[in-house]
């Protein structure tokens, strides 16, 4: 709206007038943005940005450029140091993983040796400067055949000259005589480019060759082309070969930042798809500190959630990284296959081995220890005499005892089950409740439309939905959480904040299920306000309480978890 | 680009054959699949063997490797039954400026010189380096079974 207004200002030649219809516009967009103060106060539980909660990190987000700025600055650093040039900077710390302080101190021991590694400096040196009378074959470096020695003749003079040139400004070359470039055979292409090594190829070649290494291969460290030559591309002679390929050099950057941000614990890259925000958590950096706290992060994008600490793409509080990860890798490997268990077999009531009936009658023979028992009652079979089909003694002492025998074989795969359906249900139940909001949505905008109600009258549902999504996935986290806490005081506080908040996460979904007719709206929409503030209220509290516990070291787990101290009670 | 480097390695293959090995089109009408030869090294247990391989060249030759395989069947650590290759400069270390005929070359010391600590065929390679003559015996049978 404003730019049209603007556009159409141009037109106006009085210069008073324009900024008078600026003034005016940028009023109104100051009511609109009063309008939604107002509202957001109506949830004075609501996060302010400002403060930092408990359970939340401290981190930034940067741009691709702000990393590039990084880079810079330690290129300039490492080149300052040492001595080099800033692309042979840039190599040697890409080689070196970006670590400064073993680069500085390799360097300084052998500056040759890693040079070469780094792909800056030839292993051995150039042809050009074999003397054109040599009698060396160079059969290793078939690629400047015929041709090669009456350019090496007119080269050295120069030779010193271009060398030290070379690793500045990759010029190309015209070549008075006729060029065969021996990649694709083509006499016709007037520039050719090389690195410092001097093997020579056309210019086309070079941006075939770099485009096909940076955008299907994803390598941003690309090799000379000559078979066994180790120089590696500098980033100036790629940026300047590819300077009619923006798209190529683009993605070269981003490869080169990626790398950087990979080796860097303090800064991780966005996970989500062609994202390429990085998100830097200092606090985070130590595997120590992933033990106190769970560093949700987001990038620039605010809705690209994820964990700092480990590989988990959402907000996994208030469980912290390690044990988040043994239950979903428990989860994977055991929640079907303990479900089909439950369901469909019984252990033997002597040796414990997990028996599956599949056919035949009621007389069970175990395969391992050859105890005969009956599937029904699970007691002896020699109790039960002739009567091969039916059992009629489920209420006999020996039957009972070996129910009991199996009821406690099988209470630690009932535990786990437990907390794993509630953890399944919380997260279906989350998918649930926004496909029902996306339909109270189109419920709203009709009645927006048909009473005379504003957007920002309707707007209340969505918020509820926005915090029911969320505290259904603390609540997920927290059986995860549960089941690896060791039955004492404080679990039992835990499991109490977790009751209170699923009861108040259950009767706002209740409410958010309700019919709603135009008529009851004032009402509805005072009392799911009112739900709303207290669900988020009860996830402060679980958070910030599990979040303490976590500095204060109270949590005691049922298993060994990495970084606390050996579990005393382990779980059966 | 790539049709005219393809024509330029023929000729300079009709020029100057490598020892051992032939190459070129199967067909005059498609110059991107080829077939070769290599003749077992007189110094292996492949001596004797003519074996066939199948060469087919990516659109974007040669800045991508030519993918190499045995039609004949062959008995060594690198090279598995469907014929194929585990050989660096066809992956990782293709560089532009190789050839064909380099990589024939390459293939033919791979043939003398088996690299059984990166193996295609584990169970070979275990043999070439546990019991070296019964390796030898096997792939002196299968030369004498596929290749001639």
């Amino acid at each position: 709206m404003s730019s049209e207004g603007s556009d159409v200002d141009f037109y106006y030649d009085d210069d008073d007038e324009m900024i008078v219809d600026d003034d005016e516009g940028s009023a109104i967009s100051e009511d609109d943005m009063d309008g939604i103060d107002t509202y957001r106060d109506d949830y004075a539980a609501q996060p302010s940005s400002s403060k930092r909660k408990i359970y939340e990190v401290e981190f930034d987000t940067l741009p691709q450029e702000a990393v590039e700025g990084l880079i810079r600055k330690d290129v300039e650093y490492i080149s300052s140091i040492l001595g080099v040039e800033t692309d042979a900077a840039s190599l040697l710390l890409r080689h070196m993983n970006w670590n400064k302080e073993k680069l500085i101190e390799r360097y300084m021991e052998d500056s040759a040796a890693q040079s070469a590694k780094a792909g800056i400096a030839p292993v051995e040196p150039p042809p050009a400067q074999i003397p054109p009378s040599s009698s060396r074959s160079s059969s290793s470096r078939s690629v400047k055949t015929s041709s090669a020695p009456k350019r090496v003749t007119r080269r050295t003079t120069a030779e010193s000259a271009l060398k030290a040139k070379a690793l500045l400004t990759p010029e190309p070359s015209v070549e008075p005589e006729s060029f065969l470039c021996p990649i694709c055979c083509d006499d016709s292409q007037p520039k050719t480019l090389s690195l410092v090594c001097d093997h020579k190829f056309c210019a086309d070649c070079w941006v075939h060759h770099l485009k096909n290494k940076i955008r299907v291969e994803g390598d941003y460290s690309i090799k000379c082309m000559a078979s066994g030559c180790t120089l590696i591309a500098t980033d100036s002679f790629v940026t300047s070969t590819l300077a009619e390929e923006p798209e190529s050099v683009e993605r070269y950057k981003e490869l080169i930042v990626r790398s950087f941000v990979a080796a860097n614990k303090a800064l991780k890259f966005c996970p989500y798809p062609s994202c390429t925000y990085t998100v830097s958590c200092p606090n985070a950096a130590t595997k120590s500190a992933l033990t106190q706290m769970v560093p949700t992060v987001h990038c620039a994008t605010e809705s690209h959630k994820f964990c700092f600490g480990c590989p988990i793409e959402s907000d996994h509080r208030p469980v912290i990284c390690g044990v988040a990860k043994m239950w979903l890798k428990k989860c994977e490997d055991d929640s079907e296959t303990a479900n089909w268990i439950k369901s469909n077999t019984k252990e033997c009531s002597k040796c414990q081995s997990t028996i599956e009936k599949n056919g035949g009658c009621n007389h069970m023979t175990c395969r391992k220890c050859k105890y005969e028992f009956c599937w029904v009652c699970m007691g002896p079979w020699s109790e039960h005499g002739t009567t091969w089909y039916s059992c009629n003694r489920f209420d006999e002492a020996s039957g009972i005892e070996a129910r009991d025998a199996q009821a406690r074989s099988r209470a630690s795969l009932e535990r786990y089950l437990h907390y794993y359906n509630r953890w399944a249900n919380h997260e279906q139940s989350a998918k649930l409740s926004a496909d029902m909001y996306a339909k109270t949505e189109k419920k709203m905008e009709e009645m927006q439309i048909t009473s005379n109600l504003s957007w920002i009258e309707v707007q209340f549902a969505k918020k509820a939905a926005d915090e029911l999504f969320k505290c259904r996935m603390t609540l997920k986290w927290t059986y995860a959480m549960a089941y690896y806490l060791q039955k004492d005081n404080e679990k039992e506080i835990f499991e109490a904040n977790q009751s209170d908040l699923e009861q108040a996460v259950e009767s706002l979904t209740e409410l958010l299920e309700s019919p709603i007719e135009a008529e009851d709206i004032p009402v509805l929409r005072q009392k799911m306000t009112d739900k709303t503030v207290y669900v988020q209220k009860r996830s402060e509290i679980m958070l910030e309480d599990t979040a303490k516990g976590f500095l204060e070291n109270r949590w005691r787990w049922n298993v060994n978890v990495d970084g606390f101290e050996p579990a005393t009670v382990l779980a059966d | 680009m790539a049709l005219k480097r393809i024509n330029k390695e023929l000729a300079d293959l009709g020029r100057d054959p490598p020892s051992s090995c032939s190459a070129g089109p199967e067909d005059e009408t498609d110059m991107f699949s080829w077939q070769a030869t290599i003749m077992g090294p007189g110094d292996s247990p492949y001596a004797g063997g003519v074996f066939f391989l199948r060469i087919n060249f990516p659109t974007d030759y040669p800045f991508k490797p030519p993918k190499v395989s045995f039609i004949t069947k062959i008995y060594h650590p690198n090279i598995n039954n469907n014929g194929s290759i585990c050989l660096d400069i066809l992956k990782e270390q293709w560089s532009p400026a190789l050839t064909v005929s380099k990589v024939l070359l390459s293939i033919c010391s791979m043939l003398t010189d088996p690299n059984p600590d990166d193996p295609l065929v584990p169970e070979i390679a275990q043999l070439y380096k546990t019991d070296r003559q019964l390796y030898e015996k096997n792939a002196k049978e299968w030369t004498r079974k596929y290749a001639t």
